[in-house]
C-alpha cells in the first residue's frame, strides 16, 4: 500500500506536497504502530505485575521459613505467629478432588447427549441454561449452599452415606453439614458449565466421516462414540478437565461459605476443613501483621503457581486436539 | 446373534439414557437456585431497598443503596482502566499479531483469563492499597480492571478479524493511512461487537466478590471519592450470608436478587446488541 501512494506524491509537482505530506502519514503511522506495541505489551505487563506484586506480599514469610517448610507445616496459628500451608493445600485438593468426581461424568455425559444424540433443536434450548448456570455470580451459589444445600446434606445426603457407605472412612464421623463434601458439590455445580462447554467444543472438531464410517459399519450410535468420537477427542477432553480443575481450585466465595473455615486436615468428608482461596479471603482484610499478611500472601502464590501451571498444561491440550490431526492432515 | 445385538441395542438405550440424565442433574441446581433467590429475595425488597443505607442489626427496613452505587463506581473505575487496555491490546493482535510475539501475548490472556480472581486481589493489595496504605474504591477498581483485560483482549481479537479484508483493502486504496483506516473503518465495523464484549465483561466484574473483599473492602455510608473505602453489592451479601442474624438472611437474599437482575440485565443488553447489530448487517 504504502509504494503506492508514495508515487502519487513523488509525481505531484512542488517541494512542499512531496516531502511534507508522506512525513506526516508515516508518523501517523508509526505513531499508530507504536501505540499498538505498548497496548499489546499490556498484556504481558499485566502478568509481570501479578508475579511480582505476590512476590513483593509474600516475600517476607518465604525468606523466614522457606518454602517448602511452609508448605509442608500443617499449624497454622495467627495468636503464635505459626504459620503452615498443608492444612489449606489438603483442603483445596480434597474438594477439587470431589467436585471433579462429580462433575466429570454428568459434564461429558451432557455434552455427548447435546453433540451426538439429541436433535439440534434441544441443542440451541439447552445452551441458553448451561450460559446461565456459568454467569451466576459465585457468591450466589455460595448464600444457596449455605441455605439449601447445607441443610439437606446434614439431614438427609450425610446421614445416607454414612448408613450405606460408612464403612470407607472418608464417610464416618459426625455429619455437621458443612466441610469438605459441601464444598465439593458447590465446586461441582460450579465447574460443570466450564467443562460442559469446552468439551462440546471439542466434540464438533471430531470430523463427521469417523461418525459415518463406524455408523456404516453397523455400529450403534453409543458404539460410535466409544470406539470413534472418544478416542479422537481424548487430549481435547483432558484439557477441559483440567481447566475445570484450575477454577476449582481457585473458586473462593462459595467454598469459603460452606467449607467450615477449621485449620485442620481430617479425613473424613463430612469434616469442616479449609482451602487456600478461603483462608485468604477470611483473613486477610483484618491480618494482624506483616508475618501475617505475608504468609496469605504466600498461600496465594502457591495457588498461583499451581494454577498457571494446570492452565498452561490444559490450553496446549485444547490447542493440540482441536487443531493439530486436521491440519496434519490436510 | 440377535441376543447380542439385542443387548447392544439395549447398552445403546442405557448410555443415551444416562447422558440425558446429566442434562437433568445440571438443571436441578440451577432451578433451585433461581427459584429461591426469586422466591426468598422478593418477599425483602421494596424501594427502600434500593435507595436507603444499610440499618444495624434488628432495626427494620433499610437497604443497600450505597451497595448498588459502590458496585456500579468500581465497575465504572475498572472500565475506565480495563476496557482501553484490553481493547487495544486485542487490536493490536488482530493487526499485528501474526507473528511470535503476537502468539506469546495471545496465550498469555488466555492463561491469565484462569488466574483465580483471589489473586487478583491480593496484586491489587500490593500494588494500590500497600502505597496507599489504605482500602479505597480505585483498589477494586484496578482488580477488577486486571480480570477484564484478558477476555477482553481475546474478544476483541476474534471481532476485528471478522470485519472483512476488502474494507481495509477499499479504504488504503483511496489513500486514507493506515492509522486512520485502523480507527476509522475497522474499528468503527467492529464497535458494535466489541460494546457487546464490554457489556459482559462489566456483568462478570459486577458479580465479582472476592478481589474486592480487601481492596474496596466494605462501608456503611454513600461514598463518592476514589480513594476511601466503598460498598459493593457482592460483599455486602456475603457479609449478611455470614451472619448470625435472621433477618440479614432475608437482606442477603434481597441483594442476590438485585445482583442477580442487573448481572441479568447486563447479559440482555449484550444479547440484544448482537442480535440488532447482526440484523441490521443482513
Amino acid at each position: 500500500m504504502q509504494p503506492a501512494s508514495e508515487t502519487i506524491a513523488a509525481r505531484r509537482p512542488g517541494r512542499l506536497s512531496r516531502s511534507a505530506e508522506p512525513a506526516r502519514r508515516n508518523f501517523g503511522d508509526k505513531a499508530w504502530a507504536g501505540l499498538l506495541v505498548v497496548l499489546g505489551a499490556a498484556v504481558c505487563v499485566v502478568a509481570l505485575v501479578i508475579v511480582f506484586a505476590l512476590c513483593k506480599v509474600s516475600w517476607g514469610v518465604i525468606e523466614r521459613t522457606g518454602l517448602f517448610s511452609f508448605i509442608l507445616n500443617s499449624q497454622w496459628d495467627v495468636v503464635r505467629d505459626i504459620y503452615g500451608a498443608l492444612p489449606f493445600i489438603y483442603g483445596t485438593l480434597v474438594t477439587s478432588l470431589v467436585a471433579l468426581i462429580i462433575a466429570l461424568p454428568v459434564s461429558i455425559g451432557l455434552a455427548l447427549f447435546l453433540t451426538e444424540m439429541s436433535p439440534p433443536s434441544v441443542r440451541s434450548v439447552v445452551s441458553f441454561p448451561i450460559g446461565l448456570l456459568a454467569g451466576i455470580p459465585s457468591v450466589v451459589f455460595g448464600l444457596w449452599g449455605l441455605f439449601v444445600l447445607v441443610p439437606v446434606l446434614r439431614t438427609k445426603v450425610d446421614p445416607f452415606l454414612a448408613k450405606t457407605l460408612g464403612f470407607l472412612p472418608i464417610f464416618q464421623g459426625p455429619t455437621v453439614g458443612l466441610g469438605y463434601l459441601a464444598a465439593g458439590v458447590i465446586l461441582a455445580i460450579m465447574i460443570l458449565p466450564t467443562i460442559t462447554s469446552i468439551s462440546i467444543e471439542v466434540l464438533r472438531t471430531v470430523p463427521l466421516s469417523l461418525r459415518e464410517a463406524a455408523l456404516a459399519l453397523g455400529a450403534t450410535r453409543w458404539e460410535a462414540i466409544r470406539m470413534a468420537v472418544l478416542p479422537y477427542a481424548r487430549a481435547g477432553i483432558l484439557g477441559a478437565t483440567i481447566l475445570g480443575l484450575g477454577r476449582a481450585l481457585g473458586e473462593t466465595m462459595a467454598v469459603t461459605m460452606v467449607i467450615g473455615n477449621s485449620p485442620t486436615i481430617s479425613g473424613s468428608l463430612f469434616a469442616p476443613g479449609y482451602s487456600l482461596p478461603a483462608v485468604i479471603a477470611n483473613e486477610f482484610a483484618e491480618a494482624s501483621g506483616d508475618l501475617h499478611t505475608g504468609a496469605l500472601a504466600a498461600l496465594g502464590l502457591i495457588l498461583f503457581g499451581v494454577t498457571l501451571l494446570l492452565n498452561v498444561a490444559a490450553r496446549m491440550l485444547v490447542r493440540l486436539s482441536t487443531r493439530g490431526p486436521v491440519r496434519g492432515a490436510a | 446373534m440377535s441376543a447380542r445385538l439385542h443387548q447392544r441395542r439395549a447398552v445403546n438405550l442405557a448410555m443415551t439414557g444416562l447422558c440425558a440424565l446429566g442434562l437433568v442433574v445440571a438443571l436441578v441446581p440451577l432451578v433451585s437456585v433461581l427459584w429461591l433467590v426469586i422466591s426468598r429475595g422478593s418477599s425483602a425488597l421494596d424501594l427502600d431497598f434500593f435507595t436507603a443505607l444499610p440499618t444495624p442489626v434488628g432495626e427494620p427496613g433499610g437497604g443497600v443503596g450505597n451497595a448498588i452505587a459502590g458496585t456500579f463506581y468500581i465497575v465504572g473505575i475498572a472500565c475506565l482502566i480495563g476496557v482501553p487496555l484490553g481493547v487495544g491490546a486485542g487490536v493490536y493482535l488482530a493487526e499485528r499479531g501474526g507473528g511470535r510475539a503476537g502468539d506469546a501475548i495471545r496465550f498469555t490472556a488466555e492463561v491469565l483469563s484462569g488466574v483465580p480472581s483471589i489473586i487478583v486481589g491480593i496484586v491489587a493489595y500490593g500494588l494500590v492499597v500497600l502505597p496507599m496504605r489504605r482500602f479505597s474504591a480505585i483498589a477494586g477498581g484496578v482488580a477488577l480492571a486486571v480480570l477484564m483485560i484478558p477476555t477482553l483482549a481475546r474478544s476483541t481479537e476474534e471481532l476485528v478479524r471478522l470485519v472483512p479484508g476488502s474494507l481495509r483493502e477499499a479504504s488504503l486504496a483511496l489513500g486514507v493511512p493506515e492509522w486512520r483506516t485502523s480507527l476509522r473503518v475497522i474499528l468503527r465495523t467492529a464497535l458494535g461487537g466489541i460494546m457487546t464484549a464490554v457489556l459482559l465483561a462489566v456483568a462478570r466484574a459486577a458479580g465479582e466478590t472476592a478481589p474486592l473483599l480487601f481492596t474496596s473492602l466494605n462501608n456503611q455510608y454513600w461514598n463518592w471519592s476514589p480513594d476511601q473505602p466503598t460498598a459493593s453489592l457482592t460483599v455486602q451479601i456475603f457479609n449478611y450470608a455470614v451472619s448470625p442474624y435472621e433477618n440479614w438472611h432475608d437482606k442477603a437474599w434481597a441483594a442476590a436478587l438485585v445482583l442477580l437482575l442487573l448481572v441479568g440485565a447486563l447479559s440482555l443488553a449484550a444479547r440484544l446488541l448482537t442480535r440488532q447489530r447482526f440484523g441490521a448487517r443482513r
